[in-house]
């Protein structure tokens, strides 16, 4: 089955993501598809690569980076949530002056109607948090 | 492209979380893709569509009258439930009053609000492919 995600809540504060990050890993180990993993409202923190829990805790967008490395998995964070919480990628972030960017590897920023597109291609739209 | 029913279900009261804004830009974004789409108030949900909303008090933008525009993008099925409309002490006339323009009938005004019972919203939601929680 092609499975899509979306991510609602930030990390730790709420569980959303870590549950969304072990059904992702559940439905790829046996052998579903996951087309876009797509992030909105907080949950655009999810993809922060300033985040440094502590060391007996996981790190919740580093394993999002690493799975997403594994499995060549689309993490899709929205602009339009992102833009206002002050998450960015490269490009972004020289276009409005800033000396960095604050997105991890893996992660890209795109629009909703990224999310829209990930409803109609999927057979599930699996939704986490809010 | 196929075309999927859509259906954002609003539960959140319109301040004191970003929920339901963030949920208003999808529905616009999403009007884009030509899909069936439908909106649906539940619980604090209904609280969005009232009208007379001023926010000046609390520094944030009032963003309610967008939702008179949505007959403009083709979102025309706004589903509020009658339950949660009495357990709030409000009525349809509380709530904004949403036309759409039917292009078939010669641009004829019709609402777009149909107030359905929890049993029927039950219905009409096992009848969606997606359904956007908010």
């Amino acid at each position: 089955m092609k499975f899509s995600i979306q991510i609602n809540e930030g990390p730790y504060q709420h569980q959303a993501s870590d549950t969304a990050y072990q059904f992702a890993k559940a439905a790829l180990a046996a052998g579903h598809e996951v087309f876009r993993v797509f992030f909105y409202h907080d949950g655009v923190y999810n993809a922060t690569k300033l985040a440094v829990p502590p060391q007996d805790d996981r790190d919740i967008p580093k394993l999002w980076s690493a799975l997403s490395k594994e499995n060549n998995l689309d993490l899709v964070v929205c602009i339009a949530a992102a833009q206002r919480r002050g998450m960015m990628d490269a490009d972004e972030a020289k276009r409005q002056g800033f000396s960095d960017d604050n997105l991890i590897e893996g992660f890209r920023i795109s629009g909703l109607g990224q999310l829209i597109e990930a409803g109609i291609e999927s057979d599930r739209l699996v939704v986490f948090g809010a | 492209m196929a075309v999927k029913k859509f259906m954002y279900v609003n539960r959140k009261a319109p301040y004191g979380t970003v929920y339901a804004l963030e949920s208003l830009e999808v529905v616009l974004i999403g009007a884009a893709f030509d899909q069936d789409v439908s909106l649906a108030f539940i619980g604090d949900g209904v609280y969005e569509l009232t009208k007379g909303q001023n926010t000046d008090a609390i520094g944030q933008k009032n963003f309610s009258p967008v939702y008179s525009a949505l007959g403009d993008y083709d979102v025309n099925k706004i589903y509020v439930e009658k339950e949660s409309l009495e357990e709030r002490g409000l009525t349809l006339d509380d709530l904004q009053h949403l036309v759409w323009e039917d292009e078939d009938e010669d641009w004829a005004e019709k609402d777009s609000i149909r107030l359905v019972s929890r049993a029927d919203l039950a219905d009409v939601m096992a009848e969606q492919d997606i359904c956007l929680s908010f």
